[in-house]
């Protein structure tokens, strides 16, 4: 006997029941609760602004595509960054600047740019107001070293993208697996308390996040 | 026209803290109340069901249903022995489904003495005087089983001459827990003394609660550390005068 | 195993220690309470219902749970190994290791992984395991468990990091905790870009996804997961839930419940290795689904609650016994009131044990339990089961004896008005006989009553 059939047969001891029965009743929910607040979604980037700031990162907002890179300029200066395949960078304008490296397709290449660079910017998937969160599935636009391995993070965000909270991105996206290999959801900087409950910021992940929240797409 | 009440002192009222078994009867009397002392009684089974010997728990408890299988209303002075007879009669005799029946028939006519001064003779002013600053300590029965927190205050809040104090640990436990505080002393007083430590610093002459043996735990730590300070049950606070 | 005394006693004695255990549990008690309390959550109590219903069903059903796992995890290029004990997990990292000629693995945080004593079935046969989470770090640098189920180094000050690190790593004295931090950054980011095998643990098992859920605050879980060629993933077949939606719940819960967050930095969601068009992530991903005893608690229909624990830590912030006696005077890697219910179950139960009773049944645990597993009440059936061992054995136990006569006083009325009465003559010997002799000595002791109520109420009334 094989260590699964062991295990499973072990289970079955245990609950008494036979092979191949399915679930003795339904769900205990037939549709999971999911809570999704009514408010007006036109609160949720302010809102989004507030917890996202309240957690250590910096929130600009600008009227348009065209408003990005003159708002990241700062940032960038004298810095390296790595930028992600998400067409909405190259409507921005970010993947043209000459500091940002942009367009792997290769994994060795991509973990080398970024373990080198100071930032990474990258667009997002959805971003969750009621928590400041940024969603990210992984694809070809999206990779996930960008937003990890630099030391910071620039997420540039459409409007359109956010929802309003854990809630809402689970009834719109009930199983990110048919999608993709991974769903992070980032929620503000690395950060650590397991030092005398000292918070220190920039661990192993980004310590500088920024959300470029984008009215006009 | 009085109404009648039975009391049931619990076994550590009765052989030790008598006087909190007085001062329930004073005031249930100033208010009217006629009170029946049924005196077959002994104890409500909790230190030996706690300590895992539910036979001798059911042993105890079956004398219990039986003494006061006829009282309307069975008044506890204490949030652990409310508790046990309330919530964990029906644990103990889960299997029993006889006895079962005669525990739920039971278990709306126990009353904790708060409880029952606040939701059955509904009053909240007893006539008490106590002059002083005093502390209240939230039993951990009372407070996460029977859901008792708000109504000792409202009393105390209608006593003359008295002021609360809150601790900032008011519900943390003090430590008793039957006979864990035979088997883990060492750790039973330290949390005796976080709960005296956070006492001292409310400026109180007076701790209060609605159980005695959080009491004697408290006091037995106090009186070691030479402290004056004083504990005092909810009863015996509503007696004086 | 009888309960360390001397240590427990140490561990109460130690101001230092008290003082660094009861500011952490401090904080996290509040940061929590911020976040569960009414105005701010006003659907707390709904959740941990909906927590509990869902835990219930699945684990009660756990099977047919495992097996819609294992086909989705496969449909989604990955590999299930079931693993009946913690030497099996351990043999098959070693095993695949070997083949690729690895001899390090970055780690991120698991408590299932220091179940099974991971680390050291790996460094026995010279394959390095290196903690990733800051706090494991540390300990592994330090060779010391956990110290806490979220916090593992609760128990350690900036001076003791500086002195680990200096005596471990030959680094320059430091005690700026945010430049111990930047070192340990700098010395493992090495480890993340070199490792070729990544290993984490998990928070939940996903049964319609073939998922894992990952929760952490650092990153070093994002980064052994997606740096490394090859991902492993170790798991208690316990952690189950049927749906990605029912994260809902349970995300809504882990983060309020353990440290106040309502989400933490990151959450991953993976299933698998990377996808036609991903650019990164691994090319293997292997789930190792532990056992190691789990079935045995599952065959207990009363007990089997304790397996809907997702190891938040708040039973043991708020637990008064733990923030007396801290996370290393419990025998086994889980501490406070869930390492109290679960290590009998796993160990078994003796005449010797004792931690079911190293507790005051204060019932604080089961308040902030999300899942509200019983603790309370599976304590009292554990310290049953202690008692029909010793009975069964016929020990002749003194505190078998003494329940037992009390029960046959208490049933006859009679007997117990005269013994009461003779009692308060023999309460002031009682504490220097045996057990009765330590309680006495934390406290001064209650004068026996002049005359027992029933003596007052008798003297007062007459007969009744």
């Amino acid at each position: 006997m094989t260590a699964r059939e062991h295990i499973l047969g072990d289970i079955r001891r245990a609950l008494r029941r036979a092979a191949g029965h399915p679930p003795l009743e339904t769900a205990p929910l037939s549709t999971p609760a999911l809570r999704i607040p009514l408010t007006d979604r036109n609160l949720y980037a302010e809102l989004f602004g507030q917890k996202f700031e309240n957690l250590g990162g910096k929130f600009i907002r600008v009227r348009d595509t065209a408003a990005v890179v003159p708002a990241v300029a700062d940032l960038l200066v004298q810095k390296s960054a790595v930028a992600s395949n998400a067409p909405f960078l190259r409507k921005c304008g970010i993947t043209g600047l000459p500091q940002v490296h942009a367009a792997f397709t290769d994994r060795e290449e991509l973990k080398a740019a970024c373990a080198a660079a100071d930032i990474g910017i990258t667009s997002v998937d959805y971003a969750l107001a009621a928590t400041g969160t940024f969603v990210m599935l992984s694809s070809h636009n999206e990779a996930r070293l960008i937003s990890l391995l630099p030391p910071a993070h620039i997420a540039i965000i459409p409007r359109s993208r956010i929802l309003a909270n854990l809630d809402e991105l689970l009834s719109i996206v009930p199983r990110p697996a048919d999608q993709t290999s991974s769903m992070v959801l980032i929620t503000g900087p690395s950060r650590t308390a397991d030092i005398e409950q000292i918070l220190v910021r920039g661990v192993h992940g980004p310590g500088e996040v920024y959300a470029i929240l984008v009215d006009q797409e | 026209m009085s109404k009648s009440v039975s009391l049931f002192v619990t076994c550590i009222v009765d052989q030790v803290f008598p006087q909190v078994g007085i001062a329930i009867t004073e005031v249930l009397e100033r208010l009217g109340y006629q009170v029946h002392f049924p005196k077959a009684q002994t104890c409500c089974g909790q230190p030996a069901f706690n300590s895992g010997y539910p036979d001798e728990a059911r042993t105890i408890a079956r004398h219990f249903l039986e003494v006061f299988r006829d009282s309307e209303y069975i008044i506890v002075p204490s949030g652990s022995c409310s508790a046990m007879i309330s919530h964990h009669f029906a644990d103990i005799f889960e299997h029993d489904p006889k006895v079962l029946a005669e525990v739920h028939a039971l278990e709306p006519r126990v009353w904790e003495f708060s409880r029952f001064l606040l939701e059955v003779a509904k009053v909240e002013d007893v006539g008490a005087r106590f002059n002083g600053v005093v502390t209240y300590h939230d039993s951990c029965h009372a407070l996460r089983e029977l859901r008792i927190k708000a109504g000792p205050r409202k009393l105390l809040a209608k006593v003359q001459g008295l002021t609360l104090a809150e601790m900032d640990v008011a519900e943390e436990c003090c430590g008793f827990g039957g006979t864990f505080s035979v088997k883990f002393p060492e750790v039973s007083g330290a949390m005796a003394r976080t709960k005296i430590d956070s006492i001292q610093k409310t400026g109180a002459s007076t701790v209060i609660s609605i159980d005695s043996s959080c009491l004697m735990q408290l006091q037995g730590v106090i009186d070691r550390a030479g402290l004056p300070i004083r504990t005092l049950h909810l009863a015996e606070v509503l007696a004086s005068k | 195993m009888n309960a360390p005394e001397t240590e427990i006693q140490q561990a109460v004695d130690d101001p230092r220690l008290q003082l660094a255990i009861y500011t952490a549990t401090r904080r996290l008690i509040d940061h929590r309470a911020g976040v569960v309390n009414a105005e701010v959550l006003p659907y707390y109590q709904d959740l941990r219902n909906e927590a509990n219903a869902i835990k219930k069903h699945t684990i009660e059903n756990l099977d047919y749970y495992l097996e819609q796992l294992e086909s989705n995890v496969i449909a989604h290029g990955g590999n299930v190994v079931f693993c009946r004990t913690g030497a099996e997990a351990a043999d098959f990292v070693l095993d695949l290791a070997k083949k690729r000629g690895v001899h390090m693995l970055v780690k991120s945080k698991s408590m299932t992984s220091e179940e099974i004593h991971f680390n050291e079935r790996l460094e026995a046969h010279q394959l390095e395991a290196v903690e990733t989470d800051l706090g494991e770090y540390i300990l592994q640098l330090a060779h010391q468990r956990p110290y806490h189920i979220v916090a593992p180094a609760l128990h350690l000050t900036r001076y003791d990091v500086a002195d680990v690190f200096t005596k471990e790593l030959g680094a320059e004295n430091e005690v700026v905790i945010e430049k111990q931090t930047k070192f340990a950054r700098g010395v493992l980011r090495q480890k993340f870009l070199e490792a070729e095998i990544g290993v984490s643990g998990a928070n939940f098992l996903i049964a319609d996804s073939g998922a894992i859920v990952v929760v952490e605050n650092e990153g070093n879980a994002r980064l052994s997961t997606s740096a490394p060629k090859v991902h492993i993933a170790i798991a208690g077949i316990e952690k189950l839930i049927p749906r990605a939606q029912d994260l809902a719940v349970f995300l809504n819960l882990l983060g309020r419940s353990a440290t106040g967050q309502p989400l933490t930095s990151y959450t991953s969601f993976l299933s698998g290795p990377r996808r036609a068009g991903e650019i990164d992530g691994p090319d293997e991903f292997y789930l190792l689904l532990l056992d190691n005893g789990r079935t045995k608690l599952l065959a207990d229909p009363e007990k089997r609650q304790s397996l809907y624990c997702i190891r938040c830590g708040a039973c043991l912030n708020h637990c008064p016994v733990y923030r007396k006696i801290g996370g290393h005077n419990y025998p086994w890697v889980y501490s406070g009131p869930i390492g109290a219910i679960i290590t009998p179950q796993f160990h078994g139960i003796t005449e010797d044990t004792w931690l079911p009773f190293a507790s005051s049944l204060c019932g604080a645990c089961a308040e902030v339990c999300p899942v509200k597993i019983e603790i309370p009440k599976l304590l009292i059936k554990l310290r049953e089961e202690v008692t029909e061992v010793k009975r069964r054995q016929q020990s002749g136990d003194v505190e078998r004896f003494a329940f037992r006569l009390f029960a046959w006083i208490a049933t006859h009325p009679k007997i117990y008005l005269m013994l009461a009465s003779l009692g308060s003559l023999f309460f002031p010997l009682v504490p220097r006989i045996g057990p009765l002799k330590k309680w006495a000595s934390q406290r001064a002791l209650p004068e026996p009553a002049h005359q027992s109520f029933h003596q007052w109420w008798a003297s007062r009334r007459g007969s009744e």
